[in-house]
């Protein structure tokens, strides 16, 4: 059976996702959020999920402020960020290239990343795009860092990069990214060619697994309808894929 | 309500001056477009725009028609339709002097404005380069707990809060439903300018299911009947975003001889409605 790899990205969020009470989703992430509703469907509604910008899937009832009070009370699980650049000590880049106002190259803003970066314990970076524009020795601008000193209190952090090449998991006791798996299709070689910077990985590094048939039926199925309330472009580019 | 709080559109955007710290609502919580665009055609100038806690469509016409010399932002985009070209292209040119911000930081900066208490301290931020961009972000050492370094974020108080809502009632009180973070914009700004899609005889705040979704009168400045007011941006449970519209606005504003035709087409397109 053919697996797209936005298929194979959202069963791979779903798995990083699994034992979560709750998880929160961002802005502008379909597939964050296509597998936030998977992991919610196979811990059989046991978690629960709010989709920003979604009606259906979103609780809250204290404006746009509740979501940062929830995290800073523990009680949001897992978050997503990307970043516009992300290096290898886990520190992300929404703002730009360029020093001080004069930005060469100007993205959107830092989000809510600056807080809740520190607050959630499973922030998982989701960046398709894996190449060394992106995955940089050191970020221009620092929206949030990966890593805190000691005395500063952080409960949250980074827990793993998924990208369209791989998935690693973040180590904080070394501060340094680790290769899990290699998406089917890519390799060690390609990885290593597109990442600015070093990362420790196994002898062997396994190909990350593809979604079983309850996944994909979900996927196409019940999952592609609940998305498009929020997303329906992209559960009509899912539903042709 | 006082007879000078329910005003025309012209008159509601009369009320902002050149110079005006002006609050305005992300593009899910009611985006006053058509009070913006009374803005534009009136040339208002040098505005520091605060997005609430983030903006779209409305603060890149505001900052392509050179009505913005400040803004304060956690994020500007267009979305689904990608970069917001006009802001970008001032920032390049250095016409425009950004704060970037975090959300949370917005919020609880108008929340301490709500109290009129001069900061308010916020987890998260420490070793950001947003923190070290700011001067009106400090790190204290916890008064309670020595030894727990945080930041404390000083208080906005804006000049004006301006957004678009469902419903008003003729006494001068605002429905604004689930998006709550109108009633900390009102509460923190010292003026408060709303449009809305219909005003209704009944008081909304004796309907006991409603109440507690509404800002009362006093918060309110002016009010001014605006059907469709949010467009193109959508309104929850009235109408969807204008998708079309915003892909032509996102295609036209590349250049800058794109985005001064689309603003006379919509400058335009409101004269004839009007007349």
């Amino acid at each position: 059976m053919q697996v797209s790899r936005t298929e194979l990205l959202i069963a791979a969020i779903a798995r990083l996702l699994a034992g979560c009470r709750h998880v929160a989703v961002g802005q502008s992430s379909p597939i964050p959020g296509s597998g936030a509703l998977l992991a919610r469907r196979l811990s059989g509604d046991a978690m629960r999920v709010s989709v920003l910008g979604s009606r259906r899937n979103n609780f809250f009832t204290n404006g746009g402020v509740e979501l940062f009070d929830l995290a800073a009370q523990g009680r949001i699980d897992a978050f997503f960020l990307g970043g516009g650049q992300i290096d290898g000590q886990a520190n992300i880049n929404l703002v730009g290239i360029g020093s001080g106002q004069q930005t060469e190259v100007r993205w959107p803003g830092s989000f809510g990343s600056a807080y809740l970066y520190f607050l959630v314990p499973r922030v998982i970076l989701f960046r398709e795009e894996h190449t060394r524009r992106v995955m940089v020795p050191r970020v221009d601008f620092v929206s949030s860092p990966g890593v805190s000193a000691a005395e500063s209190y952080r409960p949250g952090g980074p827990y793993a990069l998924l990208t369209g090449l791989g998935l690693f998991h973040f180590d904080k006791a070394k501060q340094r990214f680790r290769l899990e798996s290699v998406h089917p299709g890519h390799t060690v070689e390609e990885i290593l060619d597109n990442t600015g910077f070093e990362f420790d990985r196994p002898e062997s590094v396994p190909v990350t697994p593809l979604p079983d048939a309850r996944m994909l039926e979900l996927i196409r199925g019940e999952i592609r309808v609940e998305i498009a309330e929020t997303y329906p472009r992209f559960a009509a580019a899912l539903a042709a894929a | 309500m006082p007879e000078t709080t329910l005003c025309s559109l012209e008159a509601l955007a009369a009320a902002i001056p050149d110079g005006a710290l002006l609050a305005i609502a992300k593009d899910s919580s009611g985006v006053a477009m058509a009070a913006t665009r009374e803005l534009v055609r009136r040339r208002v100038r040098d505005l520091h725009l605060l997005c609430v806690p983030i903006s779209g469509i409305q603060a890149d016409i505001l900052v392509g028609a050179g009505c913005v010399r400040t803004l304060q932002s956690s994020g500007v985009s267009l979305g689904e339709f990608g970069a917001a070209p006009r802001f970008v292209a001032a920032l390049k040119d250095g016409k425009l002097r950004m704060i970037d911000s975090t959300c949370p930081a917005v919020y609880a900066a108008l929340q301490a404005g709500q109290k009129d208490i001069p900061f308010i301290p916020l987890r998260g931020l420490l070793g950001t380069d947003l923190l070290a961009n700011r001067d009106d972000w400090k790190v204290i050492d916890n008064p309670f707990s020595p030894g727990d370094p945080i930041v404390v974020v000083e208080a906005i108080r804006p000049d004006f809060a301006l957004f678009h809502a469902s419903l008003a009632d003729r006494f001068g009180n605002v429905f604004v439903g689930r998006e709550r973070e109108l009633l900390i914009m009102a509460h923190a700004a010292h003026r408060t300018l709303v449009t809305v899609e219909e005003i209704t005889d009944r008081n909304l705040l004796e309907d006991q299911t409603r109440a507690g979704a509404v800002i009362p009168s006093p918060y309110i400045e002016r009010i001014a009947l605006a059907p469709r007011g949010a467009w193109p941006v959508g309104l929850v449970d009235h109408y969807a975003q204008d998708e079309a519209e915003i892909a032509r606005y996102a295609a036209a504003a590349r250049t800058p001889e794109g985005f001064a035709g689309y603003v006379e087409g919509w400058l335009g397109k409101h004269s004839r409605a009007a007349a």
